[in-house]
């Protein structure tokens, strides 16, 4: 069949596409934007995170079909006008990244929890990170790195009012 | 395979009566699993996301019906004050982005013995309303609705369309333990609620019998000897721990001995009516 969609501000048609099929394939081994990663397909580690009109859900688990005619924004999309987000740039300044494998899931993750709460908690940073596995970083710089870009965004004063996607 | 894509319920039900092997799809995070694993093939999905009505809620005579699409985190966000039980249940399903997608619905299509939304339904005295286009609508109590290990009540050519939970009249509390405090299957768990106005409390045990179930046996000792305006006797607190624990039925398996999810059920029977009772006293007393 064939999927028609939004992704990341541009609509794309994938074809060929099987019934059974991800968004996460689709996106990666069809549209050539392997930023979400693949590790589980069963919802247990968030690295295939993606915003679905504007709500994060695991892509492995979003049938591609669900998709048509609806809005997706990854990682790759998460940059505006050539600059990084503030959520991309504090996770390279924190040493949050080591492998790399996890961190497209997080920052679609943390940057959707940014957008939702200006300042938020450990407590709440933690809970909503809690979807996302990070084997090497241990987590810390991680968190450092979300504080920081809530700082930087309200610093920025974009906290408030941006949508998600 | 084929990807079917209803519109309307009425297009829904009448792909499900032409094509009984068609799977119904809705958040996919059970479906989507069995497939990215092979575990199964269907001969069609039938995604249901394009129904709108079933992502809607709505209130009226004392009941919330709550569309079989409505996800987790819709829950969590405007029924916590209706429907507390299952609000408690919904904010410790897997992670944000499960709960984002993951719905009520699903929960009850896929009828596992842990699934979190069973207990408190059954503490609450929920009802199942599924249709199909030859017979139309049946309610199925929610303890009626689960017959086996993933079986729900459900012929070939039905579909859920909602569930009906009578807005909580009284405290409710949902208990579960697991290795985790995000993305844990139920070791066990246990949902309770107080019945003021009827002078009953309502139960559910998950994860500790091949179906979800009420202790009909330890419902119907406190409706015998709770005294509704006195604190809590200690010796009954036991006895309904007991009755609690008598009602399951577990196995052992690699998320816990039959034995320990016994003794939890006891233990969290005997918590959440505590928490209940002192909402109760508390609210009396104010
Ligand atoms: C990482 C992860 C963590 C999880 N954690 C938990 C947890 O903590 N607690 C828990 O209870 N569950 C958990 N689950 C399981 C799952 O999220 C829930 O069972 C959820 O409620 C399923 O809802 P869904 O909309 O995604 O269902 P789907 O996967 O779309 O469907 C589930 C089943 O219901 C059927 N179905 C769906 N809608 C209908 C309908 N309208 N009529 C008839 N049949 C229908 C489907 O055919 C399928 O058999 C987890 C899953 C994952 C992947
Ligand atoms: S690949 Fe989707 S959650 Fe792990
Ligand atoms: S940086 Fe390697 S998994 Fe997180």
């Amino acid at each position: 069949m064939r999927v028609t969609f939004t992704v990341n501000g541009r609509e794309e048609s994938a074809d060929d596409v099987w019934e059974g099929e991800s968004l996460l394939y689709v996106l990666r081994e069809r549209l050539g934007l392997p930023g979400s990663k693949n590790a589980c397909e069963q919802g247990e580690c968030g690295s295939c995170t993606v915003y679905l009109d504007g709500t994060p859900v695991c892509a492995c688990l979003v049938a591609a079909g669900q998709v048509q005619g609806r809005r997706v924004r990854t990682v790759e999309g998460l940059a505006e006008g050539g600059r990084l987000d503030p959520v991309q740039e504090a996770f390279m300044e924190c040493g949050a990244v080591q492998c790399g494998f996890c961190t497209p899931g997080l920052l679609v993750q943390a940057h959707d929890l940014l957008s939702r709460v200006a300042r938020p908690s450990d407590a709440e940073i933690r809970e909503a990170l809690a979807g996302n596995l990070c084997r090497c970083t241990g987590y810390e710089k991680i968190l450092d790195a979300v504080r920081l870009a809530a700082r930087r965004r309200a610093a920025a004063g974009q906290a408030r009012g941006e949508a998600g996607a | 395979m084929d990807f079917l894509r209803p519109t309307t319920w009425q297009e829904a039900l009448a792909a499900k009566a032409d094509r009984p092997g068609a799977l119904p799809l809705q958040g996919g995070t059970d479906v989507m699993v069995e497939i990215n694993f092979d575990v199964r093939r269907p001969e069609a999905l039938l995604d249901l996301t394009g129904v709108a009505e079933l992502r809607e809620w709505s209130v009226a005579g004392g009941v919330c019906r709550l569309g079989a699409g409505v996800t987790y985190a819709t829950v969590i966000d405007e029924l916590g004050g209706a429907l507390p039980g299952l609000a408690q249940a919904a904010r410790t399903v897997g992670s944000p982005q499960i709960r984002n997608r993951g719905t009520v619905g699903g929960n009850l299509g896929a009828a596992s013995p842990a699934g979190d939304s069973h207990p408190p339904l059954l503490a609450a005295g929920a009802a199942v309303e599924v249709e199909s286009r030859g017979r139309g609508v049946r309610t199925i109590p929610a303890h009626a609705f689960y017959l086996g290990v993933k079986r729900p009540a459900l012929e070939p050519d039905e579909l859920i369309r909602a569930v009906r939970v009578p807005v909580a009249a009284g405290p409710q509390y949902f208990s579960k333990v697991g290795t985790r405090n995000a993305m844990v299957i139920a070791v066990c768990s246990f949902a309770l609620a107080l019945h003021p106005a009827e002078r009953r409390v309502g139960t559910g045990i998950g994860s500790a019998a091949p179906t979800p179930l009420r202790a009909l046996e330890a419902e119907d000792f406190l409706s015998r000897e709770l005294d509704w305006d006195a604190a809590l006797d200690a010796g009954l607190l036991r006895r309904f721990g007991e009755l609690c624990a008598a009602a399951a039925a577990p196995i052992d398996d690699v998320r816990g001995t039959a034995a320990y999810r016994r003794h939890a059920v006891a233990v969290m029977a005997r918590r959440t009516l505590t928490w209940a009772w002192d909402d109760h006293r508390g609210r009396r007393a104010a």
